[in-house]
């Protein structure tokens, strides 16, 4: 059994997109808190803080999290993935991105990151999802600029894409 | 909406969370998933001294069938017991009200239990426990009993848990087949302004009906002519004593009760 006690900072090691990160936490720090304010992660978004708007959705241990419903300390030992681990290279998109981008699937980019590490999970579980797959999946965030036609058309192009029934130039450098 | 300071415990066996629970009893919450807990710390309406994690306890990750039932351990996540191979033949009443409980990125974490003892008075899962008339194993460091599900709910997010008690699993009968579940949300996984699982017993039908009173309220029906069904069901609907809020009229959940009630009874009564 270990008990961290209130008010202390205690040492939270997990790996960030694949390479180490360590930082400190007090038991009550959202997780959210701490990716962005300790860590400098400032990717993943912050909305409600209670885990109805999905911005702040992030992979932990490959499965979905509302990183606003998670402690910091409870991720010791976990690998974090966040929307900063998806381009494939500085300056470049990744697919998801990309079809994001072509079919102009954000407007003001707030809840984008959470849906982003969303339909990244998914399409990877679900090569081929049907329009009714993605829309129960985006029932868990809310968008109030796109009216979510645009990032439905986007989850689909990508899906087709990824899963090689389509190939396309995807340098958007 | 930060959480109060807390101390953070996280427990490597199972005796450690009961011996925690013994010493400090209400002042120290279990936590689970953290999915309905979470947002309760996040906006100070529960400010616990302590937080108990015992999410990496495997022992309480287990699904088992056992003599005629399900057992779903205080660990199993409710996207493992979606997606359990057995699900859709043990227990259909879970498989039809598991994608209602929360949205995927939420039940990727919310336990089963975790949603059974927080008891929202329009949560599913609670729901289909009193619908099949489970069972709630409650465990301390000193005892353990068995509450049947009708006498553990006890009012708006209140239970009959002791403070020294902890959810070890919950029991769900298996094998009842001829079961329907119906809700109506704003939004497909927000909180059921009126949900209803109706589950064929001997005599009849047993209706209950999530989102309108306190707690799951439960009634038995016998087979009944549609207008006598139809009378039956506006009594009951009556009789839950549905309020107005933000979400829905009093009397729009009284019709909701009404018509999703006789849809279900006609579908597990043919």
């Amino acid at each position: 059994m270990s008990r961290l006690p209130a008010g202390q900072r205690h040492a939270v090691q997990f790996t960030l997109n694949g390479k180490p990160c360590s930082g400190e936490a007090e038991p009550r720090m959202l997780l959210t808190d701490f990716l962005r304010h300790r860590i400098g992660a400032t990717g993943t978004h912050v909305g409600c803080e209670h885990g109805v708007c999905g911005a702040c959705t992030i992979q932990i241990d490959s499965e979905l999290a509302r990183a606003c419903l998670t402690l910091a300390v409870q991720i010791d030992g976990c690998a974090l993935r966040t929307v900063e681990g998806l381009a494939p290279a500085p300056g470049r998109l990744g697919i998801l991105q990309a079809a994001f981008k072509r079919h102009h699937a954000l407007q003001c980019g707030f809840c984008t990151a959470g849906i982003l590490m969303s339909l990244d999970t998914f399409l990877r579980e679900h090569p081929r999802p049907s329009e009714q797959e993605i829309r129960d999946l985006l029932t868990g965030h809310l968008c109030r600029c796109t009216g979510y036609t645009p990032i439905i058309r986007a989850a689909l192009e990508a899906a087709e894409e990824l899963s090689g029934d389509v190939s396309r130039e995807t340098s958007h450098a | 909406m930060k959480p109060a300071a807390f101390d953070y415990v996280r427990a490597d066996h199972l005796d450690e969370a009961l011996e925690g629970l013994g010493r400090e009893g209400g002042d120290a919450r279990i936590m689970a998933g953290g999915q309905s807990l979470m947002p309760m710390l996040n906006m100070r309406l529960a400010r616990p001294k302590t937080l108990i994690d015992i999410m990496r306890l495997g022992e309480l990750a287990r699904i088992e069938r056992k003599g005629g039932a399900v057992i779903v351990g205080a660990g199993v996540r409710q996207a493992a017991l979606l997606a359990w191979p057995e699900l859709g033949q043990a227990l259909p009443l879970a498989a039809m009200a598991l994608p209602w409980t929360g949205h995927a990125q939420t039940r990727s974490r919310g336990t089963v239990c975790g949603s059974i003892a927080h008891a929202d008075p329009s949560a599913e899962l609670p729901l289909i426990l009193c619908a099949l008339e489970g069972e709630v194993h409650l465990r301390s460091a000193k005892r353990r009993r068995w509450v049947a599900a009708r006498d553990f709910f006890a009012g708006m997010m209140a239970t009959n848990r002791a403070d020294d008690e902890m959810i070890e699993a919950v029991s769900f009968p298996a094998d009842r087949t001829r079961c329907a579940f119906r809700e109506v949300a704003r939004r497909h996984g927000d909180f059921a302004i009126v949900a209803c699982a109706a589950v064929a017993t001997e005599k009849g039908v047993r209706l209950a009906v999530g989102g309108v009173a306190d707690m799951p309220m439960v009634r038995e029906f016998p087979r009944l002519e549609a207008s006598a069904l139809d009378d039956a069901l506006n009594l009951f609907a009556y009789e839950l004593e549905a309020r107005d809020d933000v979400h829905a009229t009093a009397r729009y959940r009284r019709d909701l009760v009404r018509r999703i009630g006789a849809e279900l009874v006609r579908e597990v009564l043919p």
